[in-house]
């Protein structure tokens, strides 16, 4: 039997802000335990929780970036349910009206497009965190990340493989950081993906029995933990075994998921109207004024890109991977580089000894403005390309500028005719039998001297000229 | 509606409060006997009405993003049951 | 008996000290509270200091009007150096480390706190039985009730421990025990009061508000704990009111509204004897009377007992142990602890109430149960501002009897809910509402009288009873001690 799977995303994105969703505690990551908590979060009797603006104009941002209706009116809810790390006993959420209803995101699988639905995005809290190391027996509970504000994001249940699920999450993720509503640093859990996993026969209409893997952190444990789990749901029901509804984790070191807790224990949360907060009202004007402060978007970007620039659209896309390459991009072009250069460069050279640091273009020792003058110099024959692959690597090196280091190095191009004619001539009385296979009608056979014009002249002749002379001579 | 003994059990566990054997009888004599007070409600044709969740018919404030809550970590944890290294101690948490 | 109003021009003539005052005060307590259990809390250590404060602060010319007055506070306000404890076990070594907004704002009016009382478990009772720390008595027969929650607050005040004394009204919280306790109580317009700091009961219902024998005095305490304040969500952002203003207007064309299933079935009859002479008086002093009606009164009851533990049990999931308050002693793994902790850490009604609570959260009966309260809750509302259409306040009885025995229902949790039925709408509606003493019982025991105003419309409210104050003497009746 064929089997399709489904797959549905709930990523818990933590929002930039100072300060907490509901107090003035900071949310900077990595605090003593316990030294960013206000009253609120530590839900002493008598706190109360007042909402930060900022955690709203993130959440209509994110709204509109993904085409999305934004409810004038949403409610905030509580959730309850005991843990140590949810200090009031109850998650502050949105439940039966949320800040983000609907929108959608297009992902790109091996070259074919699809467009993703999504159901919603809500504010909501985040909760503290268990500290594991032995206690004496005990846990240790550090409250800093409680009431960090989280934008949950849900989509509909439209991804058929780990492929597309991994492609959504990264979409996602290079969304949210594009319009800066998360740092994107996931080793600090600031991109967390919850991922409903089930699977059916190909052909049946109702969905299987889903199991849903809570808090990957990581896209590539997000691939290990889809594929174990369709493996193993596809691998029971063919044993005749039925799936039961159930909360799994991914064990990154065995690369299996195991049980946390199944539909029996599940959670009766309770939800009703957080009655300490009157609903969120989200007027035109405040749309439209968080409308005129957002960036332009990667889809939009990539649109002009391809007619103002003229490069193709694989180009196009590659630059609009990060706000910054783009931005990297448009200053190089800005700058005087010839656009289909610029991109060629930005793609190839650079972004590979980026990799190979491990920087970010953010960090590039080559300023675009010094990679244009580099471009700027292959585009009027000052230094052929392959020189300029050197140039630019002493650029990195040493910060010179192309035009310090052509100098400096007397990497010019040998545009004297002259001079080139004197290789010209050495180079043609050594290859007799390749002026005659030319002269009898194989074209190609001078531009195997090229190369030798080149390695004479030190690699500064210009190559185009040289061919020429060699043309000349010979016809 | 009325609880069964079972209800009442199950009520007690999602509330977290221990209810001994001896205290459920009377746990769900009186519950029972609230609920009656409150099934007169049921019957009421709300058709129509909106549910009323605040006192006031307000909109929710908004504050301006600023960290200004210093760190009173020894003062909130002066309270606590069991701290150590700063952190708050409870039985081992199990996932 | 001297009022805020005296006390306060004695400091600023100089005939008394804060200190002295204090030491008054203190004495009175040391000496009384035995018998009648008003207090949780007495420190004359701390009140001293803070009488000094004020003393030194008038020296220097910094004195407001009530510099140096002093006052009860509920123990349900968090203090910061006082233990709060809600009149629960689970708070009982509770110091807190923080000021709720009423305690900072008490502070910044110089008032000196004489110490913090009694009340029942975290504000669920209405005989203040339900005490961690015991059962407060009623000073006008100690084999009665004083009402509750706020039952210490009502107390303290009837018995002269203090001259005025902070409370919170949920369903009824300050109107009952101060017509249980024959002194003046007022609950504000829901959002006037912040509750930043005040431990939650029912967050959609509670107010904090004030007692005094005048409706004078309770407006003076009412201009120092009133205000916008930007840490309570549910604050009302509104300018500050002097709610003195009004108080000597004349009651001409004032428009009171009787509703008759106020004075229908289940009143005691003593009760509506002295409610009906309070409001011959009133005409007397040119009021105009209309009849209206709250249709669904009666549905008052099972509506609030539904929000109001649906909240709690919300509410109250924060006391597990962890981060202060009782923790229990023996316990096997971290469930255990939780449910063990909270067994022994709440009283009886507070578990019942969080069961409640629980149950018509729960799924399948959220519709049945908390959406239809809360649909009962607008009817309700409706139904006040039809009737705020022809009346400038709403007149009736605080209670259906007068005080009950202590132990006459604490068995029968039931029974003490049906005797809020007259309190429960206002709260439900979020309208101010003061109880005044207009008379006694059969059975010697005071009556007060329900001022309801419209949303906003505690200056009307508190012009209504101190006209009738200034034509009565009944405030200035004093229980013999």
């Amino acid at each position: 039997m064929k089997w399709e799977v489904v797959i549905g995303l709930e990523v818990h994105t933590q929002l930039t802000t100072q300060s907490k969703i509901f107090s003035g505690a900071s949310t900077a990551f990595g605090a003593a335990p316990n030294t960013q908590t206000a009253v609120v979060d530590i839900a002493l009797p008598g706190a109360l929780p007042v909402m930060n603006k900022a955690a709203v104009d993130k959440a209509i941002q994110f709204g509109l970036a993904i085409g999305a209706k934004i409810n004038q009116k949403s409610v905030f809810a509580r959730k309850n349910y005991f843990y140590p790390d949810l200090p009031k006993g109850y998650q502050i959420s949105q439940f039966e009206l949320p800040v983000v209803e609907g929108g959608a995101i297009t992902i790109n699988v091996d070259g074919v497009e699809k467009v993703i639905n999504l159901t919603r995005a809500h504010l909501e809290e985040d909760a503290g965190k268990s500290v594991h190391e032995d206690f004496h027996g005990m846990s240790g509970i550090d409250l800093n990340r409680a009431g960090t504000p989280l934008l949950e994001i849900v989509s509909e249940p439209e991804m058929r493989s780990w492929q597309e699920a991994v492609a959504y999450a990264k979409a996602l993720y290079s969304l949210v950081t594009w319009i800066g509503i998360c740092d994107g640093n996931m080793q600090e859990g600031s991109f967390r993906c919850d991922v409903n996993v089930s699977v059916r026969p190909e052909g049946q209409q109702e969905f299987g029995t889903r199991r849903e893997i809570k808090n990957l952190n990581s896209f590539k444990f997000m691939e290990q933990a889809i594929k174990y789990e369709v493996n193993w749901q596809i691998g029971e029901i063919e044993e005749g075994r039925k799936i039961q509804q159930a909360t799994i984790l991914f064990d990154p070191d065995t690369g299996e998921t195991r049980m946390m807790r199944s539909k029996e224990d599940a959670h009766d949360y309770r939800y009703f109207p957080d009655p300490d907060l009157p609903p969120l009202v989200i007027a035109d004007e405040w749309i439209e004024r968080v409308k005129a402060t957002l960036p332009e978007l990667p889809v939009a970007m990539q649109a002009r890109f391809q007619s103002q620039y003229g490069i193709p659209a694989y180009d196009a896309t590659t630059l609009t991977s990060s706000k910054e390459m783009a931005a990297f991009f448009e200053a190089v072009v800005a700058a005087g580089a010839d656009a289909k250069l610029a991109s060629n460069w930005i793609m190839g050279d650079v972004s590979a000894t980026l990799n190979r640091e491990e920087k970010t273009i953010a960090e590039s020792p080559v300023s675009a403005e010094a990679l244009a003058l580099l471009i700027k110099r292959v585009m009027d024959n000052t230094i052929n390309n392959k020189t300029a692959k050197d140039v630019l690597k002493k650029m990195w090196e040493s910060g010179d500028s192309a035009d310090t280091i052509i100098e400096r190095d007397g990497l010019k191009q040998e545009t004297d005719t002259g001079a080139i004619e004197a290789i010209v001539d050495a180079v043609l009385a050594a290859n007799p039998k390749a002026i005659e296979e030319y002269r009898s009608g194989k074209e190609k056979a001078l531009n195997a001297l090229v190369g030798q014009v080149m390695k004479g002249s030190g690699g500064k002749a210009n190559p185009g000229m040289a061919l020429e002379l060699l043309k000349k001579k010979v016809g | 509606m009325s609880l069964s003994l079972e209800d009442v059990s199950r009520i007690a566990r999602l509330s977290r409060i221990a209810v001994t054997a001896d205290e459920l009888a009377a746990t769900q004599n009186q519950l029972n006997r609230i609920l009656h007070l409150i099934d007169e409600m049921r019957a009421v044709d709300t058709t129509g009405i909106e549910p009323m969740a605040h006192a006031q018919d307000v909109f929710l404030r908004l504050r301006d993003d600023a960290a200004t809550a210093p760190d009173r970590r020894a003062a909130f944890q002066a309270v606590a049951p069991a701290v150590e290294n700063g952190l708050y101690l409870v039985p081992k948490v199990i996932e | 008996m001297k009022t805020v109003k005296e006390l306060s021009a004695a400091l600023a003539a100089g005939q008394v000290s804060a200190v002295e005052l204090a030491q008054d005060y203190l004495a009175r307590i040391a000496a009384l509270n035995p018998r009648l259990n008003a207090f949780i809390t007495v420190d004359g250590e701390k009140t001293l200091a803070e009488a000094r404060a004020a003393d030194a602060a008038r020296a220097a010319g910094n004195a407001g009007l009530l510099t140096g007055v002093p006052v009860a506070h509920k123990d349900i306000f968090c203090a910061e150096g006082w233990k709060t404890t809600c009149g629960s076990k689970m708070l009982d070594n509770f110091v807190s480390p923080y000021d709720a907004t009423v305690i900072a704002n008490a502070k910044a009016a110089g008032l000196v706190t004489l110490g913090r009382a009694n009340m029942d478990e975290f504000a669920m009772g209405s005989s203040n039985e339900n005490s961690f720390y015991g059962a407060v008595k009623n000073p006008w027969d100690l084999n009665a009730v004083p009402g509750g929650s706020s039952g210490g607050s009502a107390a303290a005040v009837a018995a002269g421990l203090a001259p005025f004394a902070t409370g919170t009204d949920t369903g009824g919280s300050i109107r009952q025990p101060a017509s249980f306790c024959g002194i003046t109580g007022i609950k504000p317009t829901y959002g006037v009061v912040s509750r930043y700091g005040m431990i939650a009961y029912a967050s959609s219902l509670d107010q904090g508000g004030a007692f005094a024998h005048t409706a004078e005095d309770c407006a003076l305490l009412l201009n120092v704990m009133a205000g916008f304040d930007d840490k309570d969500s549910t604050s009302l952002e509104h300018a500050k009111e002097d709610y003195t203003r009004d108080l000597n207007q004349p009651l001409a064309g004032v428009k009171v509204g009787l509703p008759r299933e106020y004075f229908a079935e289940g009143l005691a009859g003593d009760v509506a004897a002295a409610i009906e002479a309070a409001v011959t008086e009133l005409k007397k002093l040119g009021a105009t009377v209309v009849d209206v009606s709250l249709p669904n009164t009666k549905l008052a009851i099972p509506s609030y007992y539904v929000i109001a533990p649906a909240e709690a049990s919300s509410n109250l999931s924060r006391f597990d142990g962890v981060r202060y308050g009782h923790r229990a002693a023996n316990y096997d793994g971290l469930a255990d602890m939780y449910e063990k902790t909270r067994a022994e850490g709440f009283g009886w009604e507070v578990k019942r109430r969080i069961l409640t609570g629980t149950y018509v959260l729960s799924h399948g009966y959220y519709d049945a149960y908390y959406l239809q309260a809360q649909k009962i809750r607008r009817i309700i509302a409706n139904d006040f501002v039809a009737a705020f259409k022809d009346c400038d306040v709403i007149l009736g009885p605080v209670a259906p009897t007068t005080a009950w025995n202590l132990g006459e229902k604490s068995d029968d949790p039931v029974a003490m809910y049906l005797a809020d039925i007259y309190t429960l709408g206002v709260n439900l509606a979020g309208l101010p509402a003061l109880s005044i003493p207009v008379g006694f019982g059969s059975n010697g025991r005071p009556v007060g009288l329900q001022i309801i105003g419209n949303y906003l419309g505690e200056a009307k409210m508190l012009n209504v009873a101190h006209q009738f104050q200034q034509a009565t003497d009944w405030h200035a009746k004093a229980p013999i001690l």
